[in-house]
């Protein structure tokens, strides 16, 4: 499946992927509405971790074997049969955090504002090619079949 | 008396309703000039760090920032501007002498844009460079003095050449990428250079920095530069380029050595150099064992029997007022190819006040040059590489118009990388990752982004070049070098016209 | 008589996560379920936010309404097995239906525990964990007056059904036997910051307390009131029992399988009998913090449970390498996370109790704790309040057992993250299981 591939050695760590990804998944899919007008406020799914200056986006890796899937107590993460991609139905989750207590990379982040709910990479449905890969200035992260 | 405080350079103006506060101004600035004020929710901005490199404007996601000179103005006055008052005001708090980046920046006149091109219109047919072959392969190398030719026809089909050539490099287009040494650039910019020169067929330069080993397997399209610090130059070293160039001087500074300062020599940039970590790198004015021709000469023969004749050995050398001469002598010296570098040449630090005061044009260099070799019939006894401030295809046509062989361009690529000429490059701060060894900054260059832009750019030129050779009549590079026919002067004055050997504009054959 | 290459009997996580796995690998095969509950899947631990009115009925299924269809699956649901002959391969329906196997998975469950007391049969009394309990409960509360509930057992369930009635303007009061509630969750700190909580939204926490009687009131047959152990009185109109779950092990017992507190399994979730696996709550499988054969009656290992006994039964040869106690839960409004041995005090082994280190971080006035426990240097518990972002990270740590001396210091900064790990470690987790770094 076409997987995003992180080359850290690029990564500026400018974090531009997560405020692409927070206005791509947004209500308005506009920068400067989503980030000063929108309630609950957007959340971004990929997470710049920065030490000194090694620094690399990561994202859910949409793993053959996910843990997400097996701990979900709703049923609401379930995988997209023609993406392969991990994807968490929003309004089903209860936000018990199941997942982010297995999830080995720590990819989920809680949607703490508004109804809560488990918030992670989806591979941009709909999209060509995920933003983040899209907007990185570097070149850092790439989708390619893995 | 109170300090003086100086005015800063630049005001950078931020639309607040485009403001997000995303920070990414923030963090991606070396010199700390965004900061983030978490109480209310807003970044701030302190000009006065601000060096004008525009890394935060182009990459504020809603378009927010504009970068400016300061607007504030003191009274009008020819003699006088903000710049002088500005420097006058450093060295009194400091004592020291002023640095800067890059090339000349004051307004002197630039020849090229004084230069026209000529086109064909009916009696000589313009030719079409996208249906018909167009020939930019250049040799650059020592040419015989007669071609001797054994058998064949009447027509001259089926003959052979007798002549032993001499080592030619054979660059796919007239251009080639300047003398930019690893220390004064990130190794990541190194690598687009030598990845760049290697795919598009030209070579480029290593500068007084010694080849990193990593660029090791691009020597092909090296040439490995022998300066008068003799850094980083071992066996290994002379082996592994393609050609040897020995350094006497650079536009930039002529008649000074180059500099690297200590916050740019790390670990490895100190193993390639073979310096200690830290100290300034300080190349000394003259090289200490050429004191005169005859010990150039010597030097020449020396690298060419350490390397079994096998590579052709260059010398490059300012454009100063004499540059006619020392050229002829570097000629006779036995170099296989002199570059001359002008008064716009880049660096990563000079004084100031040499940069902008010491040097000529490269334009009259190169006409300068030429002439004299060929007056003297010994112009095909090297190639001429010209370098110092090309910055469009036009120029570049019209230096090989002039007479050269060949151009180097240093500042064109770094912009191709990404710089705007912010000159600050002995800072070691670059924000594009490309004069600095700062790691979380060298990563912002992803050499196989700078390497495709490399490619680009001499493709384009290349296709420019191609279409106004075309315009011209011409289908070979060659029959264009040295043709002074082909251009025309506008805006000269006589002397100026006789230096480049050129007729003004609107006087036929 | 149906005949029928694949039984399930359950209708739960495992069995649901069987039936997938199977479909994996074998899709004509055919495939039974049976359950005596008469409800599509459902997931089990919503039922406390259907209670409080949460979720609604219909978002409690745990797969869409076409799963069965999908998966071509015969599922014999509000039916239940009353015997199981292993020779034969047989089970035998309430109904006389005779069901013939080739390979079975006994995913059964566990049943709550209600200790003998009087007044135990009294309207009012509830247990609950399943569907029916909730329904139970819900109806009651609608037709009766409940300004006051008393909860027997300060574990996970007692907690998460204190939660729904508070949201429902219940009083509630918690009687529980031990010194502290969740006394097998976590350990006294982290208990004490729930206790606070707790009593922050309005309830009772009544420890070292059991209940021995409970009495009716004023309504003939109705819940009025409990006794103490210490013969206090506390009023009330309806009690839940939520002392704890046992696995039904009944059927398995009649047919003569292997069984330990829960089924005893293999690696290969293999009953002692051929053919016949076993999956989830009902199971007593290799425990890799107690490191010894224990139920842990949790939901991602019924699930993965599930998955492995579904691919060996469908001819794969998976390995179950074993089950980390863990549990995820927001408790008056306080996320927590608590994987492995999070007590080291309640170890009955002393050297090993003395082998173990703990670190921490506790800033009692925000109500943030952060808690590790170490043994020879590979961490073996953690219990995380508040902050619990990221927490899978040490969950892969102690399911890798990866050696953590070298970034020992960085385990308790908020910034923790996959750069604090060994470089080769974190370079084949983001690249990926199976592919090359």
């Amino acid at each position: 499946m076409k997987r995003i591939v992180i080359h850290e050695e690029y990564c500026m760590g400018c974090r531009l992927c997560e405020i692409h990804c927070l206005v791509q998944h947004s209500k308005s899919k506009q920068i400067i509405k989503a980030y000063k007008g929108e309630f609950p406020k957007p959340l971004s799914r990929v997470l710049v971790e920065e030490q000194g200056y090694l620094s690399f986006a990561l994202q859910c890796r949409h793993c053959e074997d996910a843990p997400c899937l097996e701990a979900c107590m709703t049923g609401s993460l379930h995988r997209d049969a023609e993406t392969g991609a991990v994807i968490c139905h929003e309004d089903k989750c209860v936000g018990c955090w199941m997942c982010i207590m297995v999830c080995p990379l720590g990819v989920i982040a809680r949607r703490r504002e508004g109804k809560k709910a488990a918030s992670k990479c989806d591979l941009c449905a709909g999209e060509k090619i995920p933003v983040c890969v899209q907007h990185c200035p570097n070149e850092a992260i790439t989708f390619e079949e893995r | 008396m109170a300090k003086v405080p100086i005015a800063p350079d630049f005001i950078v103006e931020r639309d607040k309703d485009k403001c997000i506060s995303c920070q990414v101004c923030c963090r991606m600035c070396s010199n700390d000039a965004h900061v983030y004020d978490r109480e209310r929710d807003q970044v701030d901005t302190l000009s006065g760090r601000c060096v004008g490199c525009h890394f935060c404007e182009s990459f504020c996601p809603t378009g927010a920032l504009t970068v400016r000179q300061n607007p504030s103005q003191i009274r009008q006055n020819a003699n006088w501007n903000q710049q002088m008052l500005t420097w006058v005001a450093k060295q009194a708090e400091t004592g020291g002498v002023l640095l800067t980046g890059m090339g000349c920046d004051q307004p002197f006149p630039i020849y090229w844009d004084h230069i026209l091109l000529n086109a064909s219109q009916v009696t000589n047919p313009s030719i079409d460079p996208l249906r018909e072959p167009m020939e930019l392969r250049t040799y650059i190398g020592r040419k015989p003095d007669r071609l001797e030719l054994a058998g064949g026809s009447d027509q001259g089909k089926g003959a052979r050449l007798k002549n032993k050539l001499e080592k030619q490099l054979v660059l796919q287009t007239p251009i080639l990428f300047s003398a930019m040494s690893y220390g004064s650039i990130s190794l990541n910019a190194c690598k687009s250079l030598a990845w760049a020169a290697s795919e598009f067929g030209t070579f480029y330069n290593t500068g007084e920095g010694g080849l990193h080993r990593d660029l090791y397997p691009y020597g092909a399209n090296t040439i490995v530069q022998v300066a008068s610090g003799r850094f980083g130059v071992h066996m290994e070293y002379l082996k592994a380029g393609a050609a040897i160039e020995i350094k006497i001087g650079q536009g930039a500074k002529p008649g000074i050595g180059g500099h690297l300062p200590g916050e740019k020599v790390d670990e490895e940039v100190s193993r390639t150099r073979m310096i200690p970590v830290g100290t300034d790198a300080l190349s000394p004015a003259p090289h200490h064992d050429i004191y005169s021709i005859e010990d150039l000469r010597q030097l020449i023969y020396a690298l060419k029997e350490a390397t079994r004749y096998e590579k052709p050995v260059g010398v490059k050398i300012s454009a100063v007022h004499n540059v006619a001469p020392i050229a002829t002598g570097v000629v006779r010296a036995g170099a296989d190819f002199v570059t001359i570098d002008g008064l716009r040449g880049g660096t990563g630090a000079a004084p100031t006040v040499i940069r902008n005061n010491v040097g000529i044009p490269i334009e009259l260099a190169i006409a300068a040059v030429d002439s004299r070799l060929r007056q003297e019939g010994i112009r095909n006894h090297a190639s001429v590489i010209a370098a110092g401030g090309f910055r469009t295809s036009g120029d570049i046509i019209k230096a090989i118009a002039l007479g050269a062989d060949a151009v180097y361009i240093g500042t064109a690529a770094l912009v191709a990388l990404g710089c705007h000429l912010c000159q600050r490059c002995y800072t070691g701060k670059c924000n594009w990752g490309i004069a600095t060894q700062d790691p979380f900054l060298t990563k912002r260059l992803n050499p196989a982004i700078g390497a495709r832009r490399l490619v680009n750019l001499l493709r384009a030129w290349s296709l420019e070049i191609k279409e106004m050779m075309g315009g011209m009549g011409i289908n070979a590079i060659e029959s264009l070098r040295g043709n002074r026919e082909a251009l025309r002067g506008v805006g000269l004055s006589d002397t100026e016209l006789k230096i480049l050997g050129i007729k003004p504009a609107g006087e036929a054959w | 008589m149906v005949k029928t290459k694949y039984l399930i009997i359950g209708n739960s996580i495992a069995a649901v996560n069987a039936v997938e796995a199977i479909r994996e690998i074998d899709r004509h095969g055919s495939l039974c379920l049976v359950s005596d509950e008469p409800y599509h899947t459902y997931s089990r631990p919503l039922i406390s936010y259907y209670l409080g009115n949460k979720v609604e009925e219909e978002a409690l299924s745990y797969r869409p309404d076409h799963f069965y269809d999908l998966n071509k699956v015969q599922a014999f649901l509000g039916d239940k097995v009353v015997s199981l002959n292993c020779r034969e391969k047989q089970v035998v329906l309430e109904d006389k239906t005779y069901i013939q196997f080739e390979k079975l998975l006994l995913a059964t469950g566990g049943s709550a525990i209600m200790p003998q007391m009087p007044g135990q049969n009294l309207a009012g009394v509830f247990t609950f964990t399943t569907l029916d309990d909730a329904q139970r409960v819900k109806k009651f509360i609608a037709t009766h007056q409940v300004k006051k509930a008393v909860v027997i057992g300060g574990g996970l369930i007692g907690l998460k059904v204190t939660e729904a009635l508070v949201a429902l303007n219940i009083q509630v009061t918690i009687i529980e036997l031990a010194d502290r509630i969740l006394s097998a969750t976590f350990d006294r700190t982290a208990s004490r910051i729930i206790e606070r909580a707790l009593k922050g939204i309005g309830c009772a926490c009544l420890t070292n307390s059991t209940v021995k009687e409970i009495r009716q009131g004023e309504e003939e047959g109705r819940v009025g009131s409990v006794v103490l152990k210490d013969e206090s009185q506390i009023e009330c109109q309806m009690v839940i029992v939520a002392v704890g779950v046992r696995p039904r092990v009944d059927l398995a017992r009649e047919a003569g399988i292997s069984l330990g507190r829960g089924i005893l399994v293999d690696e290969y979730l293999k009953t002692s009998a051929e053919d016949i696996y076993a999956a989830g709550d009902a199971v007593e499988a290799y425990d890799l913090i107690a490191k010894m054969p224990r139920p842990v009656a949790i939901l991602p290992t019924a699930a993965k449970q599930g998955r492995i006994a579904g691919y060996n039964m469908a001819g794969g040869r998976k390995v179950y390498e074993g089950s980390i106690p863990m549990n995820s839960v927001e408790l008056a409004g306080i996320p927590t996370i608590s994987v492995g041995l999070t007590d080291p005090a309640m170890l009955a082994d002393v050297d090993r109790r003395n082998s173990l280190e703990i670190i921490q971080d506790y800033r009692e006035r925000e109500s943030i704790y952060k808690k590790i426990v170490l043994e020879d240097n590979r961490i073996v518990g953690v219990i995380l309040i508040n902050k619990i972002d990221r927490a899978g990270i040490y969950t892969g740590l102690i399911k890798d057992r990866v050696d953590v001396a070298y970034f020992r210091e960085y385990l308790l900064k908020d910034d923790f993250g996959l750069l604090s790990l060994p470089r080769e470690y974190r370079k084949h987790m983001v690249i990926g299981q199976g592919i090359e770094i």
